[in-house]
């Protein structure tokens, strides 16, 4: 049987990890979109070196492991007279990972509007720019929402590598109260379910804008 | 700065003998997690009154986790009661319990995609429910789930670095350990790691890529939607 006093003795540790982790989440959520919208315009572009710049940006980085990426932050900007916190640096890591998989939601969602839209709408005198945020975009974010929203959910418990470089997130505080207990199995079954507190909602969340966009309006 | 020596002939023979393990542990989970993710996607395809609703419940716990949790979790806490994996079996064990349930989401919603029309008309065929499963869903529904499981390999291998929480000799533990020594090297070191998880990755998009359109041109395996 499960060990609660656990939770109930070391529940302001496991509160704190997990705002921590949605903290760190909504801050690489709002990174990486940004960094993602400025990638999938660099890829539809109608200039090709920008479209290629942002390709080599997605395939390089869906391609490779994100903690890696991490430990780039973390270790690899000390030989440069940077030093990040394991916060920062998993933070940035994350974001720029995640980055690559909304970049490339967003253009499929942008390439999924008919190529008619655009023209009619540079015909009637709009710029690309203007073409862009007025016409295309407002569609797209329909199609775009859901795949977002997944993503949003692998990066929340993607999070949890932050644990690796002492980032003070759930998985971190789990291993600060490991160290309490000297429990394993009860304090990680802990973990895990504040993990779930998190992530099912989300999943539900995802899946029901899947479906009610996918009705229509 | 000083970035010479980083690649020296031991240190590449090193991160080579990693790169091995990476491999060996990725093909090892992707089989298993292949058999048992499309077992376990195929039988809450067909709705099995009680078994179908327990596995939903399985495999939607599992996803929502974070796999670093459930390698930590397999390796520490396991032992406490009573199942000690040595760190290869631990790695392989969790990440086959992972990629499972999201492989199986993905067969199951693959073989969803198709029209239920294909059922009733090879029912009235007069073949088996089983029969039908195997001739004419799984066929059309296989097609569908090329790319999706095709990225889900992909992420497994990349995930395979996970295991460095418990020490597992791969790939990005050995670079880990060589950058260690000096800190001029991990700059080039995690640069020459980073291109080996891209090139094998790489590869498998592209034949994920070079297979779905081999599958297009097959008159065989065409699905009309």
């Amino acid at each position: 049987m499960l060990d609660f006093s656990i939770l109930t003795d070391y529940f302001d540790l496991y509160l704190q990890g997990l705002l921590n982790t949605i903290k760190i989440s909504l801050i690489g959520l709002g990174g990486s979109f940004v960094l993602g919208t400025i990638i999938a315009v660099m890829r539809i572009a109608p200039v090709r070196i920008v479209n290629w710049i942002g390709a080599c940006y997605v395939e390089f980085i869906r391609n490779i492991p994100l903690i890696l990426i991490a430990f780039f932050f973390y270790n690899g900007l000390s030989a440069f007279h940077i030093n990040l916190s394991g916060f920062t640096a998993g933070t940035i890591g994350l974001s720029i990972y995640t980055a690559a998989f909304i970049a490339e939601a967003i253009r499929a969602g942008i390439q999924s509007v008919d190529r008619g839209q655009m023209e009619a709408a540079r015909s009637s005198g709009l710029t690309y720019i203007q073409a862009m945020k007025y016409v295309i975009l407002p569609q797209a974010i329909k199609i775009v929402i859901p795949p977002i929203g997944n993503q949003f959910l692998n990066l929340v418990k993607n999070s949890s590598i932050l644990g690796v470089f002492a980032g003070f997130d759930l998985m971190y505080f789990g291993d600060m109260i490991h160290e309490k207990t000297y429990v394993t199995f009860d304090t990680y079954i802990f973990v895990g379910a504040f993990y779930l507190l998190l992530t099912i909602p989300l999943s539900s969340f995802v899946r029901y804008l899947e479906r009610r966009l996918a009705r229509g309006y | 700065m000083d970035f010479s020596g980083a690649y020296s002939a031991d240190h590449l023979i090193y991160l080579g003998k990693g790169f091995i393990v990476t491999l060996e542990v990725a093909f090892i989970s992707i089989i298993f997690s292949f058999i048992i993710g499309s077992l376990v996607g195929t039988l809450r395809y067909a709705d099995i009154p009680v078994l179908s609703k327990i596995m939903a419940v399985g495999v939607e716990t599992i996803r929502n986790l974070p796999l670093l949790l459930i390698i930590f979790f397999t390796y520490f806490a396991l032992p406490e009661v009573g199942i000690q994996l040595s760190i290869s079996l631990a790695t392989i064990a969790a990440l086959t319990v992972f990629e499972s349930a999201m492989i199986s989401e993905i067969v199951r919603s693959g073989l969803s995609s198709i029209p239920k029309g294909q059922i009733e008309a090879a029912r009235a065929s007069g073949l088996t429910y089983i029969q039908t499963l195997w001739h004419i869903i799984l066929p059309q529904g296989l097609k569908r789930m090329i790319p999706p499981l095709v990225s889900q390999f992909i992420s497994l291998l990349k995930d395979t670095s996970l295991a460095i929480v418990i020490s597992l000799p791969e790939l990005l533990h050995n670079a880990k350990v060589i950058y260690n020594g000096n800190v001029n090297y991990v700059t080039p070191i995690l640069l020459l790691t980073a291109l080996m998880y891209f090139v094998v990755n790489y590869m498998l998009s592209l034949l994920s890529l070079a297979l779905e359109r081999r599958l297009d041109r097959d008159g065989k395996i065409k699905i009309a939607s």
